[in-house]
């Protein structure tokens, strides 16, 4: 329980050694400052991005083209803000503040997944999204079930059993438009012309280009690499647009027989860049939206403390 | 027993192995947390069941009654659709 007799670079042997043991860090183990903080910059962000993407999903609540798609949809985004709380949540057992950690999202300080940076034109938008963003997610969350921090791991392990339902709910919606008109078969076409793309960025830069990627390596914190995710998706996508006799855009996208993996074309960088450091399609629109639907419910909250209050003050007088 | 002499009542959580949840063990008497975690560690943790303990003050806790829980839980027990096995999916691609 102290640890005065060791010095920082002992500490760190020891950590270090935990870690490659494949034991789980817990929040009142000693830890390096590096981790704490890549910690809760990646859970942090991982929350934000739970939470920013209600906002295209619940863009078609109010047009869902059937009563049941709306309750599937409404349940589906009601389960995305409580990813964002066990995430909030595992972040704050490192002693990160859920207040400071807003702050840094309204003030650009913190990043989300810029897949949801991306506007839902259609109605085949939300069912892609459940397919494709969800199944990304999925690829990703998988691997991070094993993250050495333990309360992360045991969040992860609590999302992917909810994330099954977001990806086939998406995937049954899709059939259903395939094997529907000319016009319903063309916007589920056109749906995966425009997320594709967005959805293999999801997994960041490749390897060599990925800033904290080597050290989130060495501390476990990330599992697999960028592209081999990448690849996982690619993988096990491919075949279910086959299914749905969709086409992918990507002309380069190609069964690599010696590899065992599929082949594909080179995500446009330049695109992702500009996303990622605020320049993509709902950007401001999104954050804004954030800080409005937090300011809009500020009374509610002041509502509540001032009952409580008023409660005790109460009690206190009948004592 | 004269009322004043009864120690208050603790819950006892144990976490077996470094990864996994703390698991209520079960409670005991203590005149302060302190003294909660040293008498756990020797009523529960005797042949190493544990590698952390959480004490809780069992009046700290506030929990749902089972006899509540028909109109407590009533909201999500018409919502199948919230399963994953709700959707039928074509045999070639039902692993997702």
């Amino acid at each position: 329980m102290t640890h005065f007799e060791l010095s920082d670079a002992e500490l760190e042997q020891r950590f270090q050694q935990r870690i490659d043991d494949e034991q789980k860090i817990e929040p009142k183990d000693w830890m390096p400052a590096a981790y704490r903080k890549n910690l809760i910059r990646q859970i942090s962000q991982h929350a934000h991005s739970e939470v920013i993407g209600m906002q295209p999903e619940g863009n078609w609540l109010s047009r869902a083209p059937t009563l049941q798609r709306k309750m599937i949809l409404l349940a589906k985004v009601q389960d995305e803000g409580g990813h964002g709380l066990y995430l909030y949540s595992a972040a704050e057992t490192l002693g990160a503040s859920r207040e400071e950690m807003v702050d840094a999202l309204h003030e650009g300080r913190a990043k989300y997944a810029s897949i949801f940076n991306y506007p839902t034109l259609t109605w085949a938008d939300i069912g892609t999204i459940g397919w494709l963003v969800d199944g990304a997610a999925i690829v990703n969350q998988i691997s991070l079930q094993r993250t050495s921090y333990g309360p992360y791991a045991r969040a992860m392990v609590r999302i992917c059993k909810e994330e099954s339902f977001h990806q086939r709910q998406g995937y049954e919606s899709l059939i259903a438009l395939v094997n529907g008109s000319d016009e319903q078969k063309a916007m589920a076409q056109d749906a995966l012309n425009r997320w594709w793309w967005p959805s293999l960025m999801m997994f960041g830069p490749h390897d060599a280009d990925s800033a904290h990627s080597g050290q989130s390596m060495k501390w476990k914190i990330k599992r697999k690499s960028n592209d081999s995710l990448r690849q996982d998706f690619v993988d096990q996508t491919v075949p279910q647009a086959d299914f749905l006799g969709l086409h992918i855009p990507d002309e380069e996208l190609k069964w690599n027989e010696e590899r065992g993996h599929y082949d594909f074309g080179e995500i446009d960088w330049e695109e992702f860049a500009r996303v990622v450091n605020g320049d993509g399609m709902c950007n401001r629109d999104r954050v804004r939206h954030h800080k409005k639907a937090q300011d809009d419910g500020a009374w509610v909250r002041d509502a509540l403390r001032a009952y409580e209050q008023k409660k005790r003050a109460n009690a206190e007088k009948a004592a | 027993m004269n009322q004043k002499n009864i120690l208050p009542l603790y819950e006892i959580f144990i976490r077996s192995k470094r990864g996994l949840d703390h698991k209520h063990v079960g409670s005991l008497h203590a005149e302060n947390s302190e003294q909660a975690l040293e008498y756990a560690r020797d009523v529960y943790t005797r042949r190493s069941e544990g590698v952390s303990i959480w004490v809780v003050l069992a009046s700290d806790i506030t929990a749902s009654q089972e006899e509540d829980a028909s109109s407590f839980y009533d909201p999500s027990d018409d919502k199948p659709y919230r399963h994953a096995m709700h959707y039928v999916l074509p045999e070639p691609i039902n692993n997702m």
